[in-house]
């Protein structure tokens, strides 16, 4: 089942556990020693963002590193950004409608 | 007269569910109303170029429904119904969108939206509150990737073009 992205950064924990692994790839090791939250908790956000695309994963040797995925992050501002200007659109439109309006009735 | 310094504010906030979005018109608050509940003003802005909202039926009152579908250049009817839940004139008026066919039978595969539009004259101005609220997350999601992935792109990619060939 796909998860759902908004509600994957809208948690703080995954929003830092992102920031941290913009800068460099970690280990869950390295990540969980960054919280104070159990190692169980940091391992399900780090899933979760997996499952989500915003960490990639990578082997190295025995060791598992994860990578942040910048083309999601950008991808869901792109939805945002569209829908953003549908709207602009949509009330460019209304405002000429409202133009018109005016100019058939007669203002006081 | 001021078009271009128009206020419009959108947000999106994930942890009620809803979209938030408000806009300014340089038009008095009866004229704006009527924009936004008469369907021979909606079909001229609702749907954005170069698809056009074609009104089939429409009954503004508490209860009452309009049915509509977003035409495509190449012809495609997307259907929806805006059933209207609350009226309260010239102030405030609350109803569900919902995706349907040509009868309005509504589509239960797509998510529902709850749509709250207030409106307000101040000074020379009419401003236009509204409010977009989903059951799920996912849902609000859905609506966002949906609205542009099956319908709206085309037109949204000509506009981001263009503003890329202005950019650059």
């Amino acid at each position: 089942m796909r998860r759902d992205v908004f509600k994957a950064i809208a948690d703080p924990t995954r929003r830092a556990i992102l920031v941290l692994i913009a800068t460099r790839a970690m280990t869950p090791n390295a990540l969980a020693d960054e919280f104070d939250s159990t190692r169980q908790a940091v391992s399900k956000h780090i899933r979760i963002l997996t499952e989500c695309r915003f960490l990639k994963q990578e082997k190295v040797g025995r060791e598992i590193y994860y990578h942040y995925n910048p083309d999601k992050l950008k991808e869901i501002d792109k939805w945002l950004e569209q829908f953003r200007k549908h709207w602009e659109n949509r009330f460019d439109q209304l405002d000429h409608v409202l133009i018109n309006l005016k100019s058939d009735k007669n203002e006081n | 007269m001021k078009t271009s310094a128009l206020l419009m504010s959108f947000s999106v906030d994930k942890e009620n569910k809803k979209i938030k979005v408000t806009r300014e018109f340089a038009a008095p608050l009866s004229k704006v109303w009527a924009a936004w509940t008469e369907s021979h003003l909606l079909d001229q802005w609702w749907a954005p170029k170069p698809w056009q909202a074609k009104t089939k039926t429409m009954n503004f009152k508490e209860g009452g429904h309009w049915l509509y579908a977003m035409v495509g250049p190449d012809g495609t009817n997307i259907w929806c119904r805006a059933d209207y839940k609350s009226i309260l004139d010239q102030k405030k008026f609350t109803g569900e969108d919902k995706f349907c066919d040509e009868n309005g039978n509504i589509d239960i595969k797509f998510p529902m939206a709850f749509w709250t539009c207030e409106f307000k004259e101040e000074r020379n101005s009419t401003f236009v509150n509204i409010e977009i609220a989903f059951n799920e997350v996912s849902d609000l999601e859905k609506y966002i990737e949906m609205g542009f992935k099956d319908g709206f792109t085309s037109a949204l990619e000509n506009l981001d073009n263009l503003l890329n060939t202005q950019l650059t």
